[in-house]
């Protein structure tokens, strides 16, 4: 490649790269709020105009796992030494941890909520995504009547926002007995993705070529043995793009969470702004809900960024 | 090793024909070469005798039992593709060990290294065994292709194709390699093609699919020298042979609407070749010559220097004739020239059905 480039080039390039880091911080000026936020002393939380620079703390991640009440009056000296160094800063904030009886810690609502969440994402996930493929092949493959008429059918499912039958799915899964369980959500978040599953990866089944799968099987392996040796690797990619996405929808999904789980199944999305409720609102502790409740997302997109990037071209490079 | 029969084999795919009536015979050892345009139907039938495809009608038979109900592994038929034959992800001796590990075949780890050893070593890709596929050149690509084939030891060998993605150069290396390891196995080859060269150079016996029918099959002799109809000696020669609009006067050739006249001595031989009859004239550019006192007058219109020789393109009136003379021939466009046939090579075709009068007897 002829690497000849002139000043006007080189300043436009530079004013591009300036356009970008731009776009950039707007883009992350949210994050960078909350994940500040999470880190700072209760008082600096809202001040007017924000305050950037802080000493950061970890009271607000101490709070946000433990059970708390309003302090009537300040801890002894004694009581202040004899407390571990997390519910020192607790003491600090003028609240005190809530023991049982025994003096165990109670916990805060926040990590089975956590739990839940990643229970019923990562489930949900690999159910949409599994079955997503499988029946993606099956259309790509095979010869089946109606096969368009099937697709739009499949696709119809999203024509209208979820929310929608919420009120109705209510009412059934309290007759089946499905209100506030795992496998409640789980089956809604994959019945939801199952269609956006189906259609990506018809996309993706389509790209590879059918003639690997041909040469597998006259060499005698099944089609089944051509599916898990051949096809699945060559698809990895557009099931990485398709479990992101899938993943991402089940993580953040919050109405159907609201109405369908209280207690035992419900996960962190309705749980996180539940807390402004109770006491004065802490902005640092649900920051801190936040905040902790954007990794597992980021974290998952990170470690797929390279089937990602090729996956969203999907369609558009040809191999 | 295996004999192959298609028997009035039909299919069509939504409303294209692909095949109509296509019976076929490929006895074994043999290097049968199917031969036709894109789109003629070619695939088709080697997918249908691999078992990736079902026939609408008729019967495939392999050693003289119909298979219709055989899979694609029960056939034991190895698959060279133009392309995507390869797995991206393997490398080399993973690809040549893939075919022989299947469960049904039940092949010893020392038996399938020592395979593919010999099939390495025969090819000459051991050097590239480590390499991951997607670092081949297309040759060598197209080697590990057929070394696939060859590893598994199958009874028929199907070749799509398999020279028509390399460039020029390795395509004539190949040919002669394939066509060399085909004689040391004895096996049988269905190779299809749409490149005549390929089809003349490597087959025992060449059949014609033009528009899903076999047009004619036989010897790369027979087919070159005795067409059945204008399609296959249109087809099959570069250049092909020319095919010019005449009738028969007294023994002589007069061109319909050119107006010029040659000698035919092959009346004899050929019935139905009455005076007056509408027919086509084929003559090999090859059995064209210039010579002074030749008795038809033409222009060079065009040269093309193929090295060992040169190929005209004379013209006379509005009609164009090739013809094949030896390179040291000095002529320049527009000259004009005077040109003869050979008229015992001259082939002739009913002037409705376009068939050979010699293949219509």
């Amino acid at each position: 490649m002829a690497a000849v480039t002139t000043s006007a080039e080189r300043s436009l390039n530079k004013l591009a790269i300036v356009g970008v880091l731009i776009v950039t911080m707007i883009f992350l000026a949210p994050i960078y709020w909350i994940a500040s936020t999470a880190f700072k002393p209760r008082n600096l939380a809202t001040t007017i105009p924000p305050t950037v620079v802080f000493q950061p703390e970890i009271s607000p991640f101490v709070k946000l796992f433990t059970k708390r009440s309003q302090l009537r009056t300040a801890p002894t000296p004694e009581q202040y030494a004899a407390a571990p160094w997390w519910e020192r800063l607790v003491f600090d904030g003028g609240e005190k941890v809530v023991r049982s009886g025994r003096g165990e810690v109670q916990w805060s609502g926040y990590p089975s909520r956590f739990m839940n969440s990643l229970i019923v994402a990562i489930t949900s996930t690999i159910l949409a995504v599994g079955m997503g493929t499988f029946t993606a092949y099956g259309f790509s493959r095979f010869k089946i009547k109606g096969e368009q008429d099937l697709l739009f059918f499949i696709l119809s499912t999203r024509m209208l926002p979820p929310v929608v039958v919420a009120i109705p799915m209510f009412l059934m899964y309290r007759v089946v007995g499905l209100n506030d369980t795992h496998w409640g959500l789980i089956i809604l978040y994959t019945a939801f993705n199952l269609s956006f599953s189906v259609w990506l990866m018809k996309g993706f089944m389509d790209e590879i070529p059918k003639e690997y799968e041909e040469a597998a099987l006259v060499d005698g392996y099944t089609r089944m043995e051509a599916f898990f040796k051949i096809v699945l690797p060559e698809a990895a990619t557009g099931i990485a793009a398709t479990a992101v996405f899938c993943f991402i929808t089940a993580w953040n999904e919050y109405a159907f969470a609201l109405i369908m789980t209280n207690r035992r199944a419900q996960t962190a999305p309705p749980f996180i702004p539940s807390q402004v409720g109770s006491g004065l609102p802490d902005w640092t502790v649900i920051a801190a809900g936040t905040f902790l409740f954007l990794l597992p997302v980021a974290i998952f997109t990170f470690l797929l960024r390279n089937h990602l990037l090729r996956g969203m071209s999907f369609g558009a490079i040809r191999k | 090793m295996a004999h192959i029969q298609l028997k009035n084999i039909s299919k069509t795919f939504g409303n294209h024909t692909a095949l109509t009536g296509l019976n076929l015979d490929i006895a074994d050892g043999e290097f049968f070469v199917l031969l036709g345009e894109t789109g003629a139907g070619k695939t088709t039938t080697l997918r249908m005798i691999a078992g990736l495809e079902k026939p609408d009608e008729g019967q495939i038979f392999i050693d003289g039992a119909d298979v219709a109900d055989w899979g694609a592994a029960e056939r034991d038929v190895a698959l060279v593709l133009q392309q995507y034959s390869l797995y991206p992800r393997y490398t080399v001796r993973e690809n040549l060990e893939f075919p022989l590990k299947p469960k049904i075949r039940r092949i010893e780890p020392d038996e399938i290294k020592t395979r593919v050893d010999r099939v390495a070593r025969t090819l000459r890709i051991e050097h590239l065994l480590d390499r991951k596929t997607d670092r081949l050149s297309g040759g060598e690509m197209q080697r590990v292709s057929i070394g696939r084939a060859i590893v598994r030891k199958p009874r028929v060998f199907l070749m799509d194709e398999p020279l028509s993605a390399l460039d020029a150069k390795l395509r004539e290396a190949l040919r002669t390699e394939l066509k060399n390891i085909q004689m040391n196995l004895g096996q049988t080859f269905l190779f299809v093609t749409h490149d005549q060269i390929e089809a003349m150079s490597m087959g025992d016996k060449v059949g014609v699919l033009n528009h899903g029918r076999i047009v004619q099959t036989g010897t790369p002799y027979e087919i070159y020298n005795n067409p059945r109809d204008t399609y296959v000696a249109s087809f099959v020669g570069s250049p092909p042979m020319n095919l010019i609009d005449g009738k028969l006067v007294n023994g002589r050739a007069v061109m319909a609407p050119l107006n010029f006249e040659l000698p035919f001595a092959g009346g004899a031989k050929t019935s139905g070749a009455t005076d007056g009859r509408p027919l086509v004239f084929g003559i090999r550019p090859e059995d064209v010559y210039l010579e002074s006192g030749a008795p038809v007058e033409a222009r060079v219109h065009d040269v093309e220097n193929h090295g060992v020789e040169k190929i005209l393109t004379l013209r006379i009136g509005d009609a164009m004739l090739r013809a094949t003379v030896p390179a040291r021939t000095d002529v320049e466009i527009e000259q004009p020239v005077r040109f003869a046939w050979d008229p015992d090579k001259v082939v002739l075709f009913d002037k409705g059905s376009g068939i050979s009068l010699r293949h219509a007897g």
